[in-house]
């Protein structure tokens, strides 16, 4: 007897979807679509205005539905679409998160001040170094593409965070990760490095996301479902193959990781994050780490806590390797955008260790971290948006020699931020690492926070290097030189340095935010 | 017709492809050594249905074809426009990124 004939004779229940808690991913979604129809039927120069409209709007629209939702949720967070989507605290506060940066990423991949046109390339389809490919770095028009692709990247993220099965973690996981392939593809400046970024991302993206799969499929069959509830109960007791659990849990981390950017996993980091036009590295940076981790932390705490002995030691070993790549190689970078590509394989070492406490103080830690942490690298990017030579811009460190002599404000800026990505007090750096550092600790894991403060050491080496190198280097003759901003780049930069300084001075709201409730498990 | 000697296949299957992905050069080839990755976790999935006697794996791989169909889509995009520009869709000749 076939076993699936029993099952069809069952009429199909359509799940109750509970439409005021997923709002805000749907508008993000909606307006996704109509930003294609946009691209599709208005005309090619209202095109930009309608795009920035449409999209700062319907993040500022997601804002407030997100808003008037938690001021009104349910206090343990509901699950809802047949579970596959947990909306619980973890998920509003980084949704909030992502929304925020994500207003700050779209300003800077909208302006048009800082180069003439946006950072983004006319016509995707123009091969570089031809005749048209000259005329169009003169043409003042962008590929408006970019910004529905931002949007679906964005839902995608927003998916991934709230997943409770892993199947729609991996639709979210795709989702999120097509658009960004396209986008770091599409700067208008030395393509060739661009579209080999793409090339890049995308090979290894979609290799990690076949491990992720098999992991998938591995935990399907050792707990007969991929709801995370599920895989918790079956791994609590049971005399289920173990080889099944592990291999499946650790395939599935290999594309966790992958996607956070994490230890040996890294490959990808720098060369894309160099390659890619500066907004989608803001971007990338800032809100993929966000959504990554988010579902590190809901994968393990939901579907692996009881198994957490098992697996501590290897993501010991990983945190460990993540911390030493990021804070050693960084010391011998010569540009700056991979050096902050460095300095964030680093900081993923340092959010690992709040993800492994599986306490309430490392869940609130770890997302404080990433609120911090995220604009700070945006607003870090923004500023190296600005520094330009007849090329592009400068990103290699030597051009930056002397800059505070001729922009004393811009070096102050980037100054404040290094600080704040080197953890020193009175930025939300500081703030961020303390809270999860004394979560590890107290949940046993001293050694671990030790070699974490070395290594933290080592990475503010090469972040103080380029603060000497601003303030005490003789600026070069044929430096570059500062652009002024536009109003959407210095919005994106005061953004990210506003909460920068907030979120070090004041960090208890958004510690209390970030500490107000667990994870939803339903059934 | 033990349904481990599929699960046995899917890994072999599965490890072709990810050795394809690491050793060969062309991005082509390459992508396609991803998508027999693919494909090999759908045979996994469908076996595990079928030990399950549950319907899900089925409709698991009908999501990973989907997406597989979109990752060829952008895939294919990316790797046209960089064969455009060098004439090569060689791995080893886009090496302008590194260190």
């Amino acid at each position: 007897m076939n076993p699936f004939l029993a099952q069809q004779l069952q009429p199909v229940e359509a799940p109750g979807i509970d439409w005021g808690a997923i709002l805000p991913m749907v508008i993000v979604f909606g307006a996704a679509c109509v930003g294609v129809l946009i691209e599709a039927f208005v005309p090619k120069h209202q095109r930009w205005s309608g795009q920035v409209v449409l999209t700062l709007g319907s993040i500022a629209a997601a804002g407030i539905a997100l808003g008037a939702y938690v001021s009104a949720r349910p206090e343990h967070g509901v699950v809802t679409m047949g579970s596959t989507l947990s909306i619980d605290t973890p998920a509003l506060f980084l949704w909030g998160t992502l929304l925020a940066l994500s207003v700050a990423a779209v300003l800077m991949i909208a302006d048009r001040s800082v180069e003439p046109g946006g950072s983004f390339v006319a016509q995707a389809g123009i091969a570089p170094g031809t005749v048209q490919d000259r005329a169009q770095v003169q043409s003042t028009g962008m590929q408006t593409e970019v910004f529905p692709l931002a949007l679906f990247a964005l839902g995608g993220m927003m998916a991934f965070t709230a997943a409770n099965d892993l199947l729609t973690m991996f639709i979210a996981l795709e989702v999120l990760s097509l658009p960004l392939y396209l986008m770091c593809g599409l700067a208008r400046r030395r393509r060739l490095l661009s579209q080999e970024a793409a090339v890049k991302y995308f090979l290894l993206g979609a290799f990690a996301s076949a491990f992720f799969l098999y992991g998938l499929a591995m935990l399907y069959g050792y707990a007969g479902s991929v709801k995370l509830a599920d895989i918790a109960t079956a791994s609590a007791g049971t005399d289920r193959s173990d080889t099944l659990l592990f291999a499946g849990l650790g395939l599935l981390m290999v594309g966790l990781l992958f996607k956070g950017s994490v230890g040996p996993f890294h490959t990808w980091t720098p060369d894309v994050y160099q390659g890619a036009p500066t907004p989608v590295t803001g971007f990338m940076a800032a809100c993929t780490k966000v959504a990554a981790f988010g579902g590190i932390l809901r994968v393990l705490t939901v579907a692996f806590e009881a198994t957490s002995w098992e697996w501590r030691g290897v993501l010991w070993a990983v945190a460990i390797i993540s911390m030493a790549i990021g804070a050693v190689l960084g010391l011998t970078q010569t540009d700056l955008k991979r050096m902050i590509a460095y300095s964030s394989i680093a900081h993923a070492g340092f959010l690992l260790i709040g993800t492994m406490a599986l306490t309430e103080e490392g869940l609130s830690g770890t997302l404080f971290y990433l609120l911090a942490y995220g604009f700070t690298t945006l607003a870090a990017f923004g500023v190296i948006s600005l520094v330009r030579d007849s090329s592009g811009e400068a990103t290699h460190l030597s051009a930056w020699a002397g800059l505070a002599k001729r922009s004393p404000l811009l070096a102050g800026v980037f100054t404040f931020l290094l600080l704040a990505l080197a953890g020193i007090p009175l930025t939300s750096g500081f703030v961020g690492k303390f809270v999860v550092f004394s979560a590890a600790l107290s949940d046993g894991m001293a050694p671990l926070v030790v070699i974490a403060l070395v290594f933290s050491a080592v990475a503010a080496f090469f972040y103080l290097r380029v603060v000497v190198l601003m303030y005490f280097s003789e600026p070069a003759s044929d430096g570059p030189t500062v652009s002024v901003p536009g109003a959407f780049t210095t919005a994106s930069i005061a953004l990210g340095v506003i909460i920068t300084l907030l979120l070090g001075v004041l960090p208890t709201f958004a510690l209390d935010w970030a500490g107000a409730g667990g994870f939803a498990l339903g059934g | 017709m033990t349904p481990t000697y599929y699960l046995l296949l899917s890994a072999l299957l599965f490890s072709i492809g990810a050795v394809g992905v690491l050793v060969r050069r062309n991005a082509i080839v390459v992508f396609m050594c991803i998508e027999l990755m693919l494909n090999a976790v759908n045979l996994s999935l469908v076996t595990f249905a079928r030990i399950n006697a549950d319907i899900d794996g089925q409709v698991m791989a009908f999501f990973v074809m989907v997406v597989a169909a979109a990752e060829v889509v952008v895939g294919l995009a990316i790797i046209m426009a960089i064969f455009r520009t060098r004439r090569s869709a060689s791995i080893d000749d886009t090496n302008l990124l590194k260190y």
